[in-house]
């Protein structure tokens, strides 16, 4: 399987079909169909629960549905051997996850290590998330939760894979590093030619930085559009309900400065 | 001191060897299954709350309970697994060294957190890698300290393996309890402790250099941890050829005619090793089985023990019927009697106008019994307890030593001494006779086991013994040891008897 290619235009398709998952008996997903073109930049929003982190764990086969199919470049993963599929996606979580007895460096070089490819370029990985190549020998615990993600960034891009799935990545983060780590993100999207899937509950980050935003309820896609699409209202009552909160937060906050 | 020291380096080998044994047999088990078990958390609690139940049982009694249990799985695979020795040693010390090391490895898994876990999942590692690359690291200095506690603990309870018959620096401990020789028990002490400290520090080393990743400090260790057992175990290699055991009871005499008949083997030219400190049914066993080559026992022991008579004989034709259901049975062989007996007893202070076991029957109910350690579970106590129906006040197990000191304190009136102990005459103590012959008589016989039965030259060595010891010879001798000042060491009695013996 490859899923790494030089061309951007080669970002790897990914379709749902017809998935369920259930946890004793309890719908998680429930017969849930979506198809994500290559190079997309795609968020899924809801709420806790409605199935968000669910559905991107279906894609490296951390979990398995009872029913349906997941393809990737029209190959049914099921079919895929599940340590090979995982070492070619990136995977980025809310608790970063990095391994704490390794160096900075240690942690971006163990994927290609245990993969047994060739020796990524520490500096130029640290570069990409925008951190000094200083950082290289530090431990985890020595970096602020930013830093620290910024790292898992970079270790879920040491793969090389076109394939890029964070789990409400900014979750724990303040909102100014947030807003920044955001921004690294779309940008390493675009430069790397991604396909990425970023699961969050904040809407006013999927639409400023998605392509296309899906909003999951009780493990059903009940939207999916533009962010335009959105902002104009039209794409149904739940993502008008979501899209409102930040819409007027921010007319509150005008209303302040008046 | 000098003399308590020189026998050290044999048994600190021994002692080593063991107890690296064990710690390296519960490693090998231990982490596997603290492994599975902190996967399983079903696993986890039977094998933690297994572990756990072995621990309290205390280390003397788990070593006991291995030898019937040992026996009988020799049994049942008809076959010779040594039931005495390194063996029952090697696995209670195992269980017993199991529960720190599977504690402490399903502590420092389950300590992981579970973030970790799931990316060494999402980024494609196997099952191998992740414990390998992530789990091990990080369960490791919490799994070394629990590996540093078993070591400890391993060491320091390896001296009990002397009373399976393991050579181990128990010996000089229990000796010396014995023969109230306080420099052989310090010097089993502090050899014992100064192996757990210097372990205990090497593998503290090992310890630190995880936690803190210092991997040369953790070779080092490593490399000197090895290098000491290496070292400590050498004597093992230089005294391997042509070895033969001496094997011997808990009980001075025992001891001193161990020595007797081991430098008589040792100047026929045989490397000697002794098994001291066994028990009366396991020593016969650990004849029977070869564990031990010769020592010496009482004809009234194997007559009652194990070969589980009840009836009473003169004494010539008790020591035929010995000889023939020697050879016809276990095999062993009845080199012949030394010339003394050791016989049981009841002795007491004098002045209390009791001098036969008729009398003191009377007067048993107002008194207390102080026995050996053994006497009460014995036949000859049964005997003569029917015999004379004799009802205690009170009846109070000592080890030999301290009975002598609690008859004399007063705490026993009545006590279950041997005919060939010095402290009788010493003491002046009334040995009450036994007008009704209810005990059976006790002559000291030298054995051999079934593989030195036929062994002309071993045979040569010891048989100048037979009947060469009288009992005043004997009495004097013991009493050089159990006296309480100016003792001396079980050698040097045995020494003093074998120039005796000579000068007859």
């Amino acid at each position: 399987m490859r899923l790494s290619t030089d061309s951007p235009t080669d970002a790897p398709w990914l379709a749902f079909e017809k998935v369920t998952l259930r946890y004793d008996g309890v719908s998680a997903i429930d017969t849930l169909s979506l198809k994500i073109a290559g190079g997309c930049f795609l968020a899924l929003v809801g709420e806790s629960g409605s199935g968000k982190s669910t559905l991107l764990r279906l894609v490296n086969r951390l979990e398995v549905p009872q029913e349906g199919y997941v393809f990737i470049n029209e190959r049914d993963i099921s079919g895929m051997d599940p340590i090979r599929l995982r070492r070619g996606i990136g995977y980025v979580f809310q608790n970063v996850g990095l391994f704490p007895h390794m160096t900075v460096a240690e942690n971006i070089a163990i994927v290609p290590r245990i993969a047994g490819g060739e020796p990524v370029d520490v500096a130029a990985a640290l570069q990409r998330v925008g951190l000094p190549p200083s950082f290289a020998d530090r431990f985890p615990a020595m970096l602020s939760g930013g830093e620290q993600q910024r790292v898992g960034i970079a270790r879920a891009l040491a793969g090389g894979g076109k394939m890029l799935l964070m789990d409400e990545p900014f979750g724990a983060l303040d909102p100014v590093t947030r807003d920044r780590l955001g921004r690294t993100c779309r940008a390493l999207h675009d430069e790397l030619g991604l396909t990425t899937i970023l699961v969050t509950h904040d809407m006013a980050e999927a639409l400023l930085l998605a392509d296309r935003v899906v909003v999951l309820a009780q493990g059903q896609i009940v939207a999916d559009a533009t962010p335009r699409q959105m902002l104009c209202g039209g794409a149904g009552p739940e993502a008008d309900a979501l899209v409102r909160v930040p819409r007027e937060q921010a007319a509150r906050l005008a209303e302040l400065a008046r | 001191m000098n003399e308590a020291l020189a026998q050290l380096p044999p048994l600190v080998a021994n002692h080593v060897l063991l107890s690296a044994a064990a710690l390296g047999l519960a490693l090998l088990i231990g982490l596997p299954l603290g492994i599975a078990a902190s996967r399983r958390p079903a696993l986890g609690t039977v094998a933690l709350g297994a572990a756990g139940l072995v621990q309290t049982i205390p280390g003397l009694a788990l070593l006991a309970l291995f030898y019937p249990l040992l026996l009988a799985v020799s049994a049942l695979v008809g076959g010779r697994i040594p039931a005495l020795g390194f063996l029952p040693a090697l696995l209670a010390l195992t269980l017993y060294a199991l529960l720190p090391i599977l504690r402490n490895v399903v502590a420092g898994l389950r300590g992981i957190d579970p973030a970790v876990r799931q990316a060494a999942d999402a980024i494609g590692m196997t099952a191998w890698q992740r414990l390998r690359l992530v789990e091990a690291p990080l369960a490791a200095p919490v799994a070394m300290a629990g590996i540093r506690t078993a070591a400890v603990w391993t060491i320091g309870a390896a001296t009990l393996a002397t009373t399976v018959g393991y050579p181990s620096l128990g010996n000089p401990i229990f000796a010396g309890l014995q023969t109230e020789a306080w420099t052989l028990v310090l010097a089993g002490c502090i050899a014992a402790a100064l192996l757990a400290i210097v372990t205990d520090v090497l593998l503290g080393v090992i310890e630190h250099g995880i936690a803190r990743r210092q991997r040369g400090r953790v070779i080092a260790a490593l490399i000197a941890v090895v290098a000491g057992v290496a070292l400590a175990c050498a004597p093992l290699l230089a005294t391997r050829a042509r070895t033969v055991t001496v094997g011997a009871k808990n009980f001075s005499e025992q001891y001193i005619l161990a020595r007797l008949i081991g430098k008589r083997l040792e100047a026929a030219g045989y490397h000697v090793a002794y098994r001291e400190g066994l028990g009366s049914a396991v020593a016969f066993r650990a004849l029977s089985s070869g564990d031990i080559d010769v020592y010496v026992d009482y004809s009234g022991t194997l007559w009652t023990g194990a070969m589980a008579r009840r009836d009473v004989k003169p004494r010539a034709a008790m020591l035929a019927e010995i000889t023939r259901w020697m050879a016809a049975g276990p095999k062993t062989r009845l080199v012949g009697p030394l010339g003394f007996e050791n016989a049981y007893a009841l002795a007491m202070r004098p002045g209390a106008g009791i001098v036969s076991l008729a009398d003191l029957a009377v007067r048993a109910p107002r008194l207390t019994l102080g026995a050996d350690l053994e006497f009460l579970d014995r036949p000859e106590w049964r005997a003569i307890r029917d015999a004379y129906s004799l009802h205690f006040r009170a009846t109070r197990a000592y080890s030999p030593t301290f009975m002598y000191r609690a008859l004399a304190s007063g705490q026993a009136d009545v006590i279950s001494a041997f005919s060939s102990d010095g402290r009788i005459a010493a003491d002046h103590l009334v040995v009450l006779s036994d007008p009704r012959e209810a005990m059976p008589h006790y002559d000291a016989l030298l054995l051999v086991s079934p593989a030195r039965a036929g062994d002309a030259r071993f045979l040569a060595a010891i048989s100048p013994l037979v009947n060469r010891i009288p009992v005043e010879a004997m009495r004097t001798a013991n009493y050089m040891v159990d006296r309480d000042s100016g003792k001396a060491s079980p050698e040097a009695a045995a020494a003093w008897l074998a120039a005796k013996i000579d000068a007859q």
